[in-house]
């Protein structure tokens, strides 16, 4: 068997076709990258311990999965890969569970640089490292040219949630505080700024990371953390309006206690954006009793992810779940559902 | 954010909140239009009306790009997007205003034609060299502001010689429709119009003179206002002291953009490439004497109505099949001011800014999107 070339090699058809040449890339990759003893059985699926890192009694598991297609795969703060780790993480430890395991499910469009996947696969080993989380199981597929976007990452996470804690977006009750873990839309428009068609630049990074650490910090500290969200797509807007719908709430902001860097209010400002919409991948929501808000501020911002953190606004009785604001002007206005893609406007 | 944060202060809002609440008179209404759709959204996104006395009202005029295009000229922009050979390019509003029989750019992009979001005209000279066995057409909207950039790569286009792009123009002019505007009042409609909030964009580039006849004709005051929350809310203390005084001029807020002039270098490329149409039709002003541009005769090969006009042709025999507006939109109404977004019975529902059933319900400048959006929460 010829040996891969990680330098000018690309993926053929013939690396998912079940036969030596996908034992290869596996052996030669995917198992040196991620190596753990799970892995490592070789086996159709990972058999994993019963053994949780809290008393079991009551203890529930908490599974989530995310298909990642970001494009460019590549950009400042990290990439498909390490976001396809931060991303199912962060969806475990919104649920309060600590992440136990991932899975990742690989669908390579032919003719993709080998040297290219064996950057993500490297960045998803680190990411999965830093995070104490490992990939125990996996899958590759390959389609045919012009069928993918270079790689889709599929990951999968199981957790577990140690009693008493119990997380809901149902659970936001009126008087409650909405807190935010940093600055808002730095992901989104990262993405956008390496969009060839817009062509600005900035120092801006993603904030791509595994917010657990965070999560667990928190719920350690304050009990009456009433739910946790990441604000992925469609930003603080939409994830705010799910919450107020599932909780039968309405919200009230105040826009000048929301984070924004002046870069992120600069580029959406001339993009005719709103950085509320804009997407966040290492950012959370968290509601809790107004007594204690004060108190979780204080234990989000000693931790390292969420130094900037803030109280954004409050829960409010609505039959409507509108979810409105202050305006740093002084009038109010919606900060409704975002309605189809954040276009940009003429003029 | 520097040189914008200026214009969005809380405390100077609160201060010119209360001069307006101490000029504005009791005994009367103020009923003032913004022309903009950038001021509509301002208005809206920053909660303008939470600080307005209730005899201070504003009326959302038609100054929004894709609001005013009626659903012909769209129905001929997808009949082009529908021929094989052609990339049809525009920005990105455009692309969800519903058209004939409830289509839309976006709906016969998923159907397989090839219909392209641009951030700027430019992008198109670069799509047309990169595609040279293909038809580059630029689907041309807006006012004054967006037109010397099409203006550009015409002139761009020609002197490269590209033979495979071309321009569908259907650039219209603001003073135009404000004439249109009070000419409706004028003739009896129960348009209740004192003023105008005077756009901000577009007179960097025309200037402040062409809204002399406004007060001269009409009697009706013009201050010309910048696109943020503070501009709006001078703007509107300027007109209700015009008001009060009698008098009837153009006034300029935006002194920091706006001359009386303009441009100069915008308007001389606008004048070589383009040429007043006769008419044109407006979404809700019908059609408008002398108030949109066409390509002139020097740069026909570049002009799509020219060069696909078997297409067209073809699409006009067939198109007068097909549904048009919905009738019990409101749009046209709305946009003369004469409604309020509430006042339709498909605000809301079904006509939502997910499923826009007029125009003034898709673009975020257009008054039924940013009431929708922004300012259901006033009535709670």
């Amino acid at each position: 068997m010829a040996r891969i070339d990680w330098n000018n090699g690309k993926v053929e058809m013939i690396h998912g076709s079940g036969g030596r040449a996908m034992q290869q890339l596996i052996s030669e990759l995917f198992a040196v990258e991620f190596n753990n003893e799970f892995l490592n059985q070789g086996n159709d699926g990972a058999v994993l311990p019963l053994t949780l890192p809290c008393s079991p009694d009551g203890a529930r598991l908490v599974m989530a999965t995310d298909a990642h297609v970001v494009s460019p795969l590549f950009f400042p703060g990290g990439d498909i890969g390490s976001l396809s780790v931060h991303g199912t993480i962060n969806d475990v430890a919104m649920n309060g569970a600590a992440p136990l395991y991932l899975s990742a499910a690989f669908v390579l469009e032919e003719g993709f640089p080998l040297a290219d996947l064996k950057r993500i696969v490297q960045s998803m080993a680190r990411a999965a490292l830093e995070a104490r989380v490992p990939i125990v199981t996996g899958d590759t597929k390959v389609v045919e040219r012009g069928k993918g976007d270079g790689v889709f990452i599929t990951t999968t996470g199981i957790g577990a949630v140690p009693p008493p804690v119990d997380l809901s977006g149902s659970y936001a009750r009126p008087g409650d505080r909405i807190l935010v873990s940093g600055s808002m839309g730095d992901h989104g428009v990262t993405i956008l700024s390496l969009r060839e068609s817009l062509g600005f630049e900035s120092e801006l990074q993603s904030d791509t990371q595994s917010l657990h650490g965070l999560v667990a910090e928190m719920l350690t500290h304050v009990d009456s953390i009433r739910c946790l969200r990441d604000p992925t797509r469609g930003g603080l807007a939409n994830t705010l309006n799910e919450l107020a719908h599932q909780s039968g709430v309405g919200m009230h902001l105040q826009e000048a206690a929301i984070p924004v860097k002046p870069v992120v209010a600069s580029a959406c400002e001339f993009l005719g954006l709103d950085p509320l919409y804009v997407a966040n991948e290492g950012k959370l929501i968290a509601i809790c009793a107004a007594a204690d808000a004060d108190k979780l501020l204080q234990v989000m911002r000693s931790h390292p992810f969420g130094q900037e953190a803030a109280i954004i606004g409050e829960v409010i009785e609505d039959s409507n779940r509108f979810v409105q604001m202050t305006t740093r002007f002084g009038g109010r206005r919606m900060v409704d559902w975002l309605n189809g893609e954040q276009l940009p406007r003429i003029c | 954010m520097k040189y914008v944060d200026e214009f969005r202060d809380g405390s100077l809002a609160r201060q010119l909140a209360a001069a307006i609440a101490a000029a504005a008179r009791p005994e009367r209404n103020y009923h003032l239009m913004e022309f903009c759709g950038g001021h509509t959204h301002a208005i809206f996104r920053y909660g303008l009306p939470d600080l307005l006395p209730a005899n201070v009202q504003l009326i959302h005029g038609p100054g929004c790009p894709v609001c005013v295009l009626p659903i012909a000229r769209l129905d001929m922009a997808m009949a082009l997007a529908k021929h094989p050979d052609i990339i049809l390019c525009t920005y990105g509003d455009m692309l969800r205003v519903p058209g004939s029989g409830r289509t839309s750019l976006l709906k016969i992009r998923a159907e397989g034609n090839d219909v392209r979001m641009v951030y700027s005209p430019a992008d198109c000279i670069a799509l047309a060299q990169q595609h040279p066995d293909r038809q580059v057409v630029f689907f041309a909207i807006g006012f004054e502001t967006t037109t010397p950039p099409t203006a550009v790569i015409i002139e761009q286009a020609s002197r490269l010689g590209l033979k495979n792009l071309s321009v569908f123009c259907n650039h219209v002019l603001t003073p135009a429709a404000m004439h249109g505007i009070l000419d409706t009042r004028e003739s009896g409609e129960a348009l209740k119009l004192d003023g105008f909030i005077g756009p901000a964009h577009v007179s960097t580039v025309i200037g402040s003179d062409p809204y002399e006849p406004f007060p001269q004709q009409y009697g009706t005051p013009v201050v010309i206002a910048g696109f943020e929350p503070l501009d709006v809310l001078q703007a509107i203390l300027m007109l209700i002291r015009q008001l009060n005084d009698g008098r009837a001029v153009v006034e300029n807020e935006f002194t920091r953009a706006v001359t009386a002039t303009g441009n100069e270098k915008a308007r001389q490329i606008t004048e070589r490439v383009f040429e007043v149409r006769d008419q044109f039709e407006w979404r809700g002003l019908g059609f408008v004497p002398h108030s949109a541009l066409q390509i002139r005769e020097q740069y026909r090969e570049l002009d799509a109505e020219q060069r696909f006009a078997d297409v067209l042709q073809q699409h006009a025999e067939r198109i007068q099949l097909v549904p048009k507006d919905n009738k019990a939109c409101e749009c046209p109404q709305i946009l003369r001011g004469v409604k309020k977004p509430r006042d339709c019975k498909l605000f809301d529902n079904p006509c939502t800014p997910d499923n826009p059933l007029g125009s003034c319900m898709v673009s975020s400048e257009g008054a039924c999107a940013a009431y929708y959006q922004y300012g259901r929460v006033m009535e709670s």
